[in-house]
């Protein structure tokens, strides 16, 4: 059990499949080679998906995007453990991981494209739309892990944020309400290593993020966040933790984020080719690749499969968020309050009168 | 029917709505053991229990953060926060999640949750605790904000608001928490959130106020009565959505208005009053609008209290003004 073997004040890191892809881990693999096989599909697909949605982006046809290029393994293993009725509560990076917990890519792609209905999530996806404000969000993880907790129904919820939203004031609030409650919640934090362009060592005098957890009462454990299998058994344990009611777990997933930080941002600013090519030297995808080729799991014509069929899953998804036609004006009013208010219905009918005498 | 006073029909309201529906958690700080810091929650967490009635750590923020995700799990949150003035650490929560939660999904989660806060000065406390800055929260997008000023009215809103569908923030006017007193019915009822109440009927000047300067609207009224003035008074009771019909159809009535609130001056609800006045009853009006209002200082201590806000005597000279123009 990964939470009492690794002590994040000693620095332990949970690490099972090594950047040259060597397997470490215990005797029998956290996940079998079908999930393996799964995840880097899932994998793929999100890379594919990363790239070109940054394509799109210059080309005009996404807004502003955040992109997840080395954080694959953490973004799409964190939500294996997790089961329909778990609560998700994302910020900007997470699409991946919203994607593998029931949003559809066409959704999320029209989002980024700028229009709301990409988070109204489908019926029975339990994930809330991405929250843009840094560190404000996991307080929602927390009074949703209370309403299960209260309701008894065996749901959990997990938060995601970043290495500089633990700065933030809320994060602080949040873990000691999750502690002091003992709620069934899992702080998933990405360290990827820049806040836009803030580095780690600026943002804390912590040696990690994951022993943050111990002054809250509760475990944390510092991953190797781009090894599937560390993600997989760290996540795993806390979600299961959580639903057995022994309180919340914060995981630190040590990443990095290999591109910049939304597509409005150049990190060429502030951090240089070596430090890149050394993370180049870690990727998720890569070290997967080389464990399921060792394992007779993987071959080149596979990978050509891959390729082409992940790409379809993209463009398709793609293409049907660009066919859907820009919403109606009334859309800004629509959606309010429940009730729409007089005050807005005058707004509303000023805004309609001025439109027509433009046509 | 039972003699209550605001706060004795505020916890009423909570007692019975609890009873009522299981969704109904309350969270803050010293609500429980000790009933709140005014007592408005007295004897609801012996009687709910620690689950339903949680005192909270001292973190307002994580209090309506945290609210928020029990709200669009299906739950009714009553966030209880001390002072108006501690109210702001959750503004980050209120503004950019709670009145966003609903548009940013498209309809898809709703944030029904209630935000109790004694507001307004009167009561010598030290600094922070005498806040009435409702206009900042009238401001913000996807929020309603009621101020009840009677029993009955404190507890049919609260009934009302714990049901809604919208997020309220639900502003008690604590001068008066024990001070005011009224026949209310023992059972659960309803006041609608959006309308005004027309307190008395008058044809010469309109009075508009709410919370408790109320009850300085209404002495002015009385006293006007004698000099022969017939004042018609509107307690607003929910200040986000306004009830602008009822405003507009008793100015172009009494063709005067005097807004009264104990808010600072500059930006204060009063100007969005005048305006609204002045853009549908321009040629009704007999006089200028006029506005009385605390100033725009900081709420002194209790020394300079009485000097802040608003007195029977600043909306006399106001009503002067408008009946002699």
């Amino acid at each position: 059990m990964v939470l009492d073997t690794h002590d994040p004040l000693k620095g332990e890191m949970v690490e099972m499949l090594a950047p040259d892809g060597t397997y470490t881990g215990p005797v029998e693999p956290p996940l079998d080679d079908a999930q393996v096989r799964r995840i880097y599909e899932d994998m793929m697909t999100l890379r594919i998906y990363d790239r070109k949605a940054v394509s799109l982006q210059r080309q005009g046809r996404f807004g502003t995007y955040a992109q997840m290029e080395g954080q694959e393994a953490s973004l799409i293993v964190s939500t294996y453990p997790l089961q329909p009725q778990d609560w998700m509560v994302p910020t900007y990076r997470e699409t991946g991981a919203m994607w593998r917990h029931g949003v559809p890519l066409k959704l999320l792609s029209l989002y980024w494209m700028g229009n709301e209905f990409g988070s109204h999530m489908p019926e029975g996806v339990r994930v809330l739309p991405m929250s843009i404000p840094v560190g404000s969000h996991p307080l929602h993880a927390v009074g949703l892990a209370y309403a299960g907790k209260y309701r008894r129904d065996n749901s959990i919820a997990i938060t995601y944020f970043g290495d500089g939203a633990t700065s933030e004031g809320d994060v602080h609030e949040a873990m000691n309400l999750a502690g002091v409650y003992q709620l069934p919640c899992v702080f998933f934090c990405q360290n990827n290593q820049y806040a836009i362009s803030v580095p780690m060592r600026e943002q804390t005098a912590s040696a990690t993020i994951a022993q943050k957890a111990v002054a809250y009462g509760f475990p944390g454990v510092l991953v190797d966040g781009n090894d599937v299998f560390a993600v997989y058994a760290a996540v795993h344990e806390a979600v299961e933790r959580a639903r057995r009611g022994e309180g919340p777990t914060l995981i630190e997933a040590y990443t990095y984020r290999m591109g910049a930080h939304t597509t409005a941002d150049d990190p060429t600013k502030y951090r240089d080719h070596d430090e890149v090519a050394i993370w180049r030297e870690r990727d998720p995808l890569r070290r997967v690749q080389v464990y399921l080729a060792a394992r007779g799991q993987w071959s080149e014509d596979w990978e050509h499969e891959l390729l082409e069929s992940c790409t379809a899953v993209v463009e398709e998804a793609m293409n049907e968020a660009e066919a859907v036609s820009e919403p109606p004006p009334q859309d800004m009013f629509r959606y309010m309050y429940a009730e729409m208010t007089p005050a807005l219905k005058e707004q509303e009918a000023s805004l309609l009168s001025q439109l027509q005498k433009k046509d | 029917m039972a003699q209550r006073t605001l706060l004795e029909a505020i916890n009423e309201g909570l007692r019975l709505e609890m009873a009522a529906d299981d969704r109904v958690i309350l969270l803050g700080e010293d609500i429980g053991r000790e009933g709140g810091v005014f007592r408005v929650t007295e004897g609801l967490q012996a009687c709910y229990g620690r689950e339903r009635v949680m005192d909270t750590p001292i973190a307002e923020s994580g209090i309506v953060g945290m609210a928020v995700g029990m709200a669009i799990a299906d739950l009714r949150p009553i966030a209880e926060i001390q002072f108006m003035g501690f109210l702001y650490p959750a503004f980050d929560q209120i503004i950019n999640h709670v009145g966003r939660m609903r548009n940013r999904s498209r309809g898809r989660f709703g944030c029904p949750l209630v935000i109790r806060v004694p507001y307004g000065g009167g009561i010598h406390p030290p600094e922070h605790h005498s806040e009435s800055t409702e206009a900042m929260l009238v401001h913000m997008p996807g929020i309603q904000v009621v101020v009840p000023s009677t029993p009955y009215d404190a507890k049919g809103l609260l009934v009302s608001a714990i049901r809604s569908a919208e997020p309220i923030v639900f502003l008690e006017p604590k001068r008066i928490y024990r001070s005011v007193r009224q026949e209310i019915p023992d059972a659960l009822y309803t006041v609608p959130i959006g309308r005004a109440r027309v307190v008395r009927e008058g044809t010469d000047v309109t009075l508009i106020g709410w919370g408790a300067m109320m009850q300085e609207v209404t002495q002015t009224a009385e006293r006007l009565d004698r000099d022969g003035v017939a004042a018609e008074v509107i307690d607003l009771r929910t200040l986000s959505p306004l009830d602008i019909p009822t405003i507009i159809t008793s100015v172009e009535k009494t063709g005067r208005a005097v807004v009264v609130h104990e808010a600072a001056r500059t930006c204060g609800l009063g100007a969005e009053l005048v305006a609204q006045i002045n853009e549908r009853a321009l040629l009704s009006l007999e006089a200028p609008v006029q506005r009385v209002t605390g100033f725009d200082t900081i709420f002194p201590l209790p020394q300079l209290e009485k000097y802040y806000l608003p007195t029977v005597g600043a909306i006399l000279d106001a009503v002067n003004h408008v009946m002699t123009f």
